[in-house]
């Protein structure tokens, strides 16, 4: 439970500090502190078991189905991991409160903190790889956002959209890597999995498995060749950087690495992969770093060096590589956000991160220069820095390394000189920034800043000067988090500062000694950069997507030309190629049941609507001639409903048919009365053509299919609708009852269309012919009194026989479809009769209120059930005496009903009456 | 009955279809509904046909398969909403674009164009 409260807690109170912004800054500092204090009180309580070795699980069902479940587990891995988040977090919190100026909002910032901290202890507590892959889209959704946070500067959003798009890309190719994975190891827990070891790395599509994971590992660990995105993510505020892209996010690939380390390496091909990345990524961004002005582009650099030294080490894999690597990412996390923050402090007081343009800052800011040059110290690996201490440990490592055969000398190489570069960097940052002569006119004039904002700093410096010291405090730790990721239990080993004279120290005094020789030819090497071609990875992605979206976009306005006439065509002949194509193994057109006897009114009936849709279509270019036609066929079609033993379809169609012609005919009012004869005859020709073969088609379809038996699960309904449902009428029980989701969702898009087309209606002007087409003025009498007169008395007629045939409908053909068509054809008629201005003096109603009752009503009633301990909408019925009925049925279907009926009822009024009020000056708004 | 009733789906689909290929909202709206239709025969008869059997418990001898019926009978109510939908659609860019083209071009270039 501690656990998904761990991972919950930041999200669920997300909001908090977003909409308490107006309570001032502290407030907003205060109540974002509170989620990750009280998640790091809950990790610091597993703290005693996971050093023991025992680990936690926590399974709560969500697609068991699919092998997805919310299944949480805690080790010594995600333990650190978690803590590092949780803390980094809260240093980072304090600082942006700090660093952000007045005028940005503080309360957004630390909302999509509060959520990219959940995604971030999401992936490191999962238990699944499926749900591990839900939080890791959810870190690169937070991190888009907050690399955006400035979203009016053209940078930032560039840079998020990079970020977003490669980390998103690398997500898509894990998703594929972790689902390959899952189904070879028969199981998406991770547990299982570390159990399927060997038959995982014996399966066939171990390779294409291991190199999707490590796509997904690389792109978002910023790993050469998917390193560029990292530099630019940059435009995101400082506190930002040095949480995200330093500390956390961006070691969410190294996490994926050390996570599934006991289940995917142990292979040739993960040596040479990982390591070989790593290695490249190391050196060449050392290398990057040493050429970048712009502080924080040093540091990016830096960092993506650091995630490739620790990548090396994990693809190394031996006990000591593992060890350092987890060593490693404990002492960057310390150093590089301390100068991260560093850097923030530098740009916030002096308004410039330009290395061009700054020096001689110690003078100004001495406190926030001696915890930068501690921190620099760590990262250039000096000794009694906890950065010496995992560099060695790293230096050791590379020196054997079989698999890489009579190449294996190039590691230590490549490693002494990554080193070297990275001794260059971090005295360039500390020596150029803070001395380095007298400081330069800046945009702001420097100072230091608040006492309390160092405060994180102090205590991150003091984390990497004691365990720089005292190396043996970690060991406990280290090595437990070893064996989690080793996967056994190896030979405990022991942190220390001196090993002797042997080749590591050797190598680390040639980078020490080295790098500072480099320094002093800084002129010289920044001279020969500034000769070469400049090369911006920003822009050459912005103009790949420019190129491929314009190439698109030509190819689209080929395809898609605007005619709403073409891509109907198109989509009719794909209908028919695919009617084709099923019907054309079938031998025989007609199957084995014998045909029923013509029954002499459907016959009549199916004649009368074969004339009245041809002749819709001879004369639709008079529009009312055909849609009074129309009437005609729809009238038809609910008579063959009657026939076909559908009484219910055949009211409902009739009342429906009804009210969609008043419908048109109001429609027609607005519209030009003729349609104009503008297509060629070739057009009409080939269209008749094409709707023709689609009609025998689909006729060719439906004949094969009616001549063949049928395998229904009808029969089910029909023997517990009474028994289950408590009604005889089985289509109302099955609408109300059996499937009576279904038909909470229908009413659900009624409401939706009704109010679609309220809004549609909303300050609709249309100009109100003042003729008819021949041109004759209208009546002046609007409201015939003998048609208003019979209304009026069949009004409270028609509004008893909807009841009657409401109640009647679960055991008689009825129910609340069609009481409602009725009621509404009854109210409409009044309308029609008496016109608008009569309605609104008698009657008000708000028929948007009344869709949200039908709705609610269904809704409740379904909702009801689950009190009872019943799924959705189950319902139950009895028998109650009422004075002169009798006995009565009563079911809970019944209020369902209700809500259908008075969703229907106030959709459709509200359609009619919305488009009628249109006819009059009496407009929908006011 | 079974050849008749196939002919009149065969004659709605088509029909229907036509009218939708029109350029002008309303035809589009009647073909719609003759389409609506057809759909609804379509599916209705996928429970066969036969006569005098509702499915109404105790009500006659035999039943008809009742579970296309509830389908079409909520198809046949949301088919009107969409027409609804469709015709206020119509009426907006009449009132917006000032012409009833489904493409809500006016112009005789446009219309050639289009026709290209």
């Amino acid at each position: 439970m501690a656990l998904l409260v761990i991972v919950f807690l930041p999200i669920l109170l997300a909001w908090v500090p977003r909409l308490t912004e107006r309570f001032g800054r502290n407030f907003n500092l205060i109540v974002t502190l509170i989620p990750p204090l009280i998640a790091v009180g809950l990790a610091f309580s597993f703290l005693p078991s996971v050093l023991q070795g025992q680990t936690q699980e926590v399974i709560l069902p969500w697609l068991p189905s699919m092998g997805l479940n919310l299944e949480f587990r805690i080790d010594a891995l995600s333990l650190m991991f978690a803590l590092l988040i949780l803390c980094i977090g809260l240093f980072v919190v304090w600082y942006a409160r700090f660093y952000l100026s007045e005028k940005d909002s503080l309360g957004k910032l630390y909302t999509l903190l509060l959520m990219f901290m959940t995604a971030m202890l999401g992936i490191v507590l999962s238990n699944n790889v499926l749900l591990l892959f839900v939080f890791w889209e959810l870190t690169s959704i937070t991190s888009f956002l907050l690399i955006g946070y400035w979203q009016d500067n053209s940078d930032a959003r560039k840079g998020a959209r990079m970020a977003l798009a490669v980390t998103g890309g690398g997500g898509l190719a894990l998703l594929a890597g972790v689902i390959l994975l899952g189904e070879i190891a028969g199981s998406y827990t991770l547990t299982d999995i570390f159990a399927m070891h060997e038959v995982i790395i014996a399966h066939e599509l171990y390779p294409v498995m291991l190199v999707l994971i490590l796509l997904g590992a690389f792109t978002k660990s910023a790993q050469f060749p998917f390193h560029f995105w990292l530099p630019h993510a940059m435009a995101a505020p400082t506190p930002v950087s040095a949480y995200l892209h330093s500390a956390t996010m961006v070691k969410a690939g190294i996490f994926l690495l050390a996570r599934l380390h006991p289940a995917i390496a142990g292979t040739d091909l993960w040596v040479l992969i990982v390591t070989s990345t790593g290695l490249i990524t190391m050196v060449f961004a050392a290398a990057m770093a040493m050429f970048k002005h712009d502080l924080k582009g040093l540091l990016a650099y830096s960092t993506v060096s650091h995630l490739g030294l620790i990548t090396l080490l994990f693809g190394i894999s031996t006990e000591v590589a593992v060890l350092a690597g987890i060593f490693h990412i404990l002492n960057h996390a310390a150093f590089k956000a301390t100068l991260f923050m560093s850097a923030g402090i530098v740009d916030h007081e002096t308004g410039t991160r330009d290395l061009r343009v700054l020096q001689g800052m110690y003078k100004f800011m001495p406190i926030t220069g001696i915890l930068s040059i501690l921190a620099g110290a760590a990262m250039a690996g000096v000794p009694l820095f906890n950065g010496f201490l995992s560099k060695e440990m790293m230096l050791k490592s590379v020196l054997h390394v079989p698999q890489f055969g009579s190449f294996g000398w190039l590691l230590p190489v490549i490693a002494t000189f990554a080193a070297l570069f990275s001794v260059y960097y971090s005295t360039r940052f500390v020596l150029n920034v803070f001395f380095t002569g007298e400081a330069k006119k800046t945009p702001k004039p420097p100072h230091e800043p608040p006492k309390l904002m160092l405060l994180p700093m102090f205590i991150m410096v003091a984390i990497c000067v004691v365990v720089g010291i005292a190396p043996h405090l970690a060991d406990a730790f280290v090595n437990t988090v070893g064996s989690a990721v080793l996967g056994y239990a190896q030979e405990p080993y022991h942190i220390a500062i001196w090993h002797g004279f042997n080749a590591p120290l050797l190598m680390s005094v040639i980078a020490l000694v080295g790098g500072l020789l480099l320094y002093t030819q800084k002129g010289k090497l920044l001279a020969w950069y500034k000769k070469r071609k400049p090369f911006n990875e920003l822009h050459i992605f912005e103009g790949t997507v420019t190129r491929i979206m314009s190439e698109f976009t030509q190819l689209v306005t080929r395809v898609e030309n605007g005619s709403l006439q073409r891509y109907f065509a198109i989509a009719i002949v794909m209908l028919v190629a695919m009617i084709v194509y099923a019907l054309l193994p079938i031998s025989s057109l007609s199957g084995s049941v014998a045909i029923t006897e013509l029954d002499i009114v459907a016959a009549v009936a199916s004649v009368v609507l074969i004339i009245a849709a041809f002749g819709t279509v001879l004369i639709h270019h008079n529009r009312f001639g055909g849609l009074l036609i129309l009437s005609v066929a729809g009238l038809m079609v609910s008579i063959l409903f009657a026939r076909f033993s559908a009484p219910d379809l055949a009211m409902t169609q009739l009342s429906v048919e009804v009210v969609t012609i008043i419908l048109l005919m109001l429609a027609l009012y607005f519209l030009p009365q003729q349609t104009p004869n503008e297509s060629s005859q070739k057009r009409v020709w080939r269209d008749a053509s094409i709707s023709g073969l689609a009609g025998i088609g689909i006729g060719v379809l439906a004949y094969g299919i009616l001549t063949r038996p049928i395998d229904s699960i009808s029969n089910f309904y029909l023997e517990n609708a009474k028994p289950e449902g408590g009604g005889y009428n089985v289509v109302n029980v099955i609408l109300v009852d059996f499937r009576g989701f279904d038909t909470f969702g229908e009413i659900i898009v009624l409401a939706i269309a009704g109010l679609g087309i309220a809004t549609l209606l909303r300050n609709l002007y249309l100009p109100l012919p003042l003729t008819d087409k021949e041109g004759r003025p209208w009546d002046p009498v609007r409201h015939p009194p003998l048609l208003s007169m019979m209304a009026r008395m069949i009004l409270p007629l028609a509004l008893m026989v909807s009841v009657f045939i409401f109640l009647r409908g679960h055991n008689a053909p009825g129910g609340g479809f069609i009481a409602g068509l009725i009621t509404s054809i009854a109210l409409i008629l009044q309308y029609v009769a008496s016109g608008v201005g009569f309605i609104r003096e008698r009657i008000q109603f708000n028929y948007p209120n009344w869709i949200a009752a039908g709705v609610l009503i269904a809704a409740i009633t379904g909702v009801g059930s689950w009190f009872l301990g019943y799924p959705f909408l189950t319902s139950t019925y009895t028998y109650i005496e009422w004075p002169i009925v009798g006995k009565f049925e009563i079911s809970s279907a019944l209020p369902f009903d209700l809500g259908v009926y008075l969703t229907v009822v106030a959709t459709t009024l509200l359609i009619l009456a919305y488009i009628g009020k249109l006819t009059t000056t009496a407009r929908v708004d006011d | 009955m079974e050849i008749l009733i196939a002919i009149v789906i065969a004659v709605l689909t088509g029909t229907g279809l036509y009218l939708i290929l029109r350029s002008r909202t309303f035809p589009v709206v009647m073909g719609l509904t003759l389409l609506t239709y057809a759909v609804n025969l379509f599916l209705f008869t996928m429970g066969r046909i036969q006569y005098n059997s509702p499915p109404v418990v105790n009500a006659s001898d035999t039943y008809t398969d009742p579970l296309p019926q509830a389908l079409v009978l909520t198809a046949i109510v949301i088919g009107f909403a969409m027409t609804a939908f469709v015709v206020v659609l119509a009426l907006r860019a009449r009132a917006d674009l000032g012409n009833d083209h489904v493409d809500g071009k006016d112009s005789v270039d446009d219309v050639k164009e289009a026709n290209r």
